[in-house]
This record gives structure tokens, sequence and C-alpha cells, in this order.
């Protein structure tokens, strides 16, 4: 059991709406210190939103959002010091170099001892060698990793990935996934993690949530929760929420 | 009010400046060719006119300072711009920094550039065309303060513009100056205007800052009550340019607008 009862993050009956669109539609989750939390579900689902709610960019129309504790809506400054993310759609800006980049988020966090981290993630991201080179440069993998370890300047409480692996080999992509459960294990983490890849989300995640329609379908355990709706495996699961969403809502 | 973050974004100006020749193009080359047109028109000018009136000071001094002010507002949009052109928008505007923060760290930025293009142009403009700051003065330094102001206010609206309507608004942003020099009198008194151009004139702090360095250089009564209604103005527009863009920030997050300028790259 963590020692801090309070979960890093806490959504309660969050919802969004766009007129007469209802893009997330009164949903409840948390995720607690040293959990991997997988938010799954198909293009549309509501999953990004979700997210971009969660990072303070994009506000709700009801419901509440807490990291560590701190309302997002009242205090959302303090509540991202703790909080990082990367997302393949969110690239580190590419006319400046790796160094750079992370030296102008170290400061944007408030992180301190700054030159010291910098040295950290450079060496635990295998980044030494394009310390100098512009983020536009580099290639997608290497651009995951810069964005990574942008992500981990803060040493956040709470972390949101967004397709981490997306751009990755599968080599890549096993190390990264490896790199980022360490992590999590290392340090009081809680991690969102989003992936179209179910294999990953069955290794790397301690629970799911299924999106479907902005709603919370089902919420388990990823390896046993494809047998307990007579599915072999989490894709199959997956598929079914994707196309035959009220199937599974008669279970 | 975190001082880091402020640095943060003037920051990365520092280094794009630094890594990039051509983004000197705009504080420096722009404003030096603007001294060298009207230095030789002055010049030329001061062969034709009776003697006794000093045409470098009052056109080259007026382009000057209208090219300081011109710098306040490009500098802070292309702050701005800097994060729009490289899809930073969801990276920044999730990170702790605040709004005030963020326009802070944007309005020093032009501050810096402004700074950087005067220098060059007072020395060209010294150095090669005889301009004398004798006639104007410490009046000078709360002329440039409104001016600044005013630049700043400028440069906040045409952010608040681009945030609702997206980064093709930037065509809108560029010619802002231009299209405010014939109602700011800059070049000649408002007096000259005709009546429906002398109301909008009233209205903009900079027409204040020229009829003041007119009537000195001319020798005539100058008005610190005039020159106040300017800095009145000037703050009034800089409070109104925060409140725009306040809205238009609330609005992006509200809509979502924020996220999607990263997401559109994707898309």
């Amino acid at each position: 059991m963590p020692s801090n009862p309070l979960p890093v993050l806490a959504v309660h009956e969050l919802r969004k709406v766009y007129g007469e669109t209802v893009a997330v539609d009164g949903i409840s989750f948390d995720v607690k210190q040293n959990e991997i939390v997988g938010l799954l579900g198909p293009n549309g689902a509501g999953k990004t939103t979700t997210i971009n709610m969660i990072l303070g960019v994009l506000s709700s129309s009801t419901g509440s959002i807490t990291i560590n504790g701190i309302d997002l809506a009242k205090q959302r400054s303090k509540a991202m010091e703790r909080t990082n993310f990367a997302a393949v759609y969110a690239p580190l800006p590419g006319n400046l170099t790796v160094a750079q980049n992370l030296r102008v988020f170290g400061l944007l966090y408030g992180v301190q001892h700054l030159s010291k981290k910098i040295e950290e993630l450079l060496n635990a991201f295998d980044l030494l060698h394009f310390r100098n080179t512009k983020c536009g440069v580099l290639s997608s993998g290497e651009q995951t990793r810069a964005g990574l370890a942008k992500a981990l300047l803060n040493d956040p409480s709470l972390l949101l990935l967004d397709e981490p692996t997306a751009s990755l080999d599968p080599s890549a992509a096993q190390q990264t996934r490896e790199m980022i459960c360490q992590y999590a294990k290392a340090s009081s983490v809680g991690v969102l993690w989003t992936s179209h890849n179910m294999n990953e989300v069955t290794d790397v995640c301690d629970r799911v949530f299924f999106l479907s329609k902005g709603t919370i379908l089902l919420e388990g355990d990823p390896k046993s929760l494809p047998s307990l709706h007579g599915k072999s495996n989490l894709e199959e699961l997956f598929i079914t929420v994707a196309r035959e969403p009220l199937t599974l809502e008669k279970d | 009010m975190h001082f880091g973050r402020i640095y943060a974004v003037i920051l990365r100006i520092l280094y794009l400046m630094r890594g990039s020749v051509t983004r000197l193009v705009s504080p420096i080359v722009w404003p030096t060719l603007d001294i060298v047109l009207w230095g030789f028109i002055s010049k030329y000018m001061g062969t034709i006119a009776s003697p006794g009136f000093n045409f470098a000071t009052a056109f080259l001094g007026a382009a000057l300072l209208w090219e300081f002010f011109s710098r306040a507002a490009y500098g802070a949009t292309m702050a701005f711009f800097e994060d729009v052109w490289s899809r930073n928008f969801l990276n920044l505007f999730a990170s702790p920094i605040t709004i005030v923060e963020y326009l802070t760290g944007l309005v020093l930025s032009g501050f810096l550039t402004a700074v950087i293009a005067s220098a060059i142009m007072v020395m060209l403009a010294g150095a090669v065309f005889g301009l004398s700051y004798a006639a104007i003065g410490l009046l000078a330094v709360p002329c440039l303060i409104i001016l600044y102001l005013f630049g700043i206010a400028l440069g906040i609206i045409g952010i608040g513009i681009v945030l609702r309507w997206g980064p093709t608004a930037e065509w809108f942003i560029w010619p802002m100056p231009m299209v405010l020099a014939p109602f700011a009198a800059v070049f000649y008194p408002v007096a000259t205007l005709p009546s429906w151009m002398q109301t909008v004139s009233s209205l903009l702090p900079a027409s204040y800052v020229f009829e003041s360095l007119r009537a000195v250089i001319a020798g005539r009564p100058f008005s610190w009550f005039m020159l106040a209604i300017g800095a009145a103005i000037a703050v009034l527009d800089i409070v109104l340019a925060c409140w725009f863009f306040q809205r238009m920030y609330l609005r992006a997050v509200r809509t979502g607008l924020i996220a999607r300028y990263s997401a559109e790259t994707f898309s």
C-alpha cells in the first residue's frame, strides 16, 4: 500500500460538451502512486479530450480534477508543477537543441539543480550525442526519447503518456516501456497511459479503463478483463468495445 | 509570479536569436534600411527647404521613434509566433506557467528586440546623418515610455487575434503599425488630417508624442498635459489589450483550441 492515501489523480464526474456534442460524459476514475493505468478506447472515444482536461489546456464543462489533492480548476499552476506529459503529437520545438529545450522546460517547471538533472536525463535516454542537435532533425524515435526526458524533468507525481511508443521500432519501444516501468516502480509516480498497442498495455498497465463515446465502459486488470467478457485477449476486447459496445454494456 | 518561468520565455528567444542569423534581420536590417531611407530624404529636404528647420531631427527622429514603437509591437508578437510556428502550445500551456508570466516574458522579449533595434538606429542616425538629440533632450524618455506601452498593447492585441483566429491571422498583424502610421501623424501635424482622421488620431497615444516632439523641435510651447493624456491612453490600451487577450485565452481553453494548435500538425 502506498504511504500516501491520496491518489495522485482523482477525476470526478468529468464532462465536456461542445455545443450539442458530448465528448466526455461524466467519467470518474483515479490513479494511485506507483500505478500505471491504461486509458483505452477507439478513436473519438474521448481519451485525448480527457488528457487535455487533466493537463489544464481544456476546461471541463462540469466535474472536477484533483492532482495530489490540488484542485486543478483553482490552482492550475501548482497542480502542473508535479505533472508532466509526453505525446507523439506534441514534440519538443524543433528549432532548439535537445539541451536548450530541456533547460527551457526545466525553468518552466522550476526544476532544482537543473544542469545536473539535464545530464542525468540525457544519459538515461541515450541522448548525450544529441545534446547540441536541434530536435527538428532528430529521428522520430530520438524525438520521442527527448520528449520523455522532458516529461521526467520535474520528477512528476503524475505522468501522462499519450501513445509514448507509437513512433518507435519494436526494440526501442520495449526499451522505452522498460524504462518507464522502472521509473514508475522506483519513484512515487502515477502514470496514465494511452495506447492502441494492446500487447503493450497488457504488459505495462496495472489497471485499464475502456472509454467509449465519452463514458467508461469497462474497468479492470488488463490480464483478467478479457476473459471476464469472454474474450481471449485485450485486443479482441478492444475491437468489441469499438464495434459493439452495447453487447458489453449488457454484461 | 515566478521569475524563472518568465526567464524561460526570454531564454527561448535568446537561444533562437543566437542560433539563427535570419532572426536578426527583423530587429536589425529593416530598421537600418528605414534609417538610411529617411536619412537621405531628410538630407534632401534640408537642401531644398528654407534654413532654420532641422529636418534630420524632425523626420529622422520621428522615423526612429516610430521604428521603436513598431519593434516593441513586433518583438512581443514574434516571440509568440515562435511558439505558434514550432507547435509548442501544448507543451507550453501544459506547464505550470501562468498566462501573466507568459505575457510578461513576451513583453520583455519585445523590449529586448526594441532596444537592440533602437541602439543600432540611434548610432547609425547620429554617425551617418548627424541626428542630434539635443533639441529633444529628456523629453525623449516619456516619449519612449509612451510609445513602448502603446507598442506592447498593440503586440498583445495581435497575440490575442492569432490565438482566436489561428496562425493564418498573422497577416493581419504585420501591417498594423503601418495602418496606424497615417493616423498617428508621425511625419506631419494632426491638423493636416481631415476631421474624421483627427478623431481617430486623438485615440492614439503616439499622436500626442509626435505632436509634442514637433512642438519642441519648432520651438513652440510644449504641453506636458497633452503628453500626460497620451500616457493615460497608452496605459488604458495596455489594460484593454490584456483584457482582450485574457478573453481570447479563456475561449481557447474552453474550445480546446490550444490543444489543437499542436494536434493540427498531425491530423
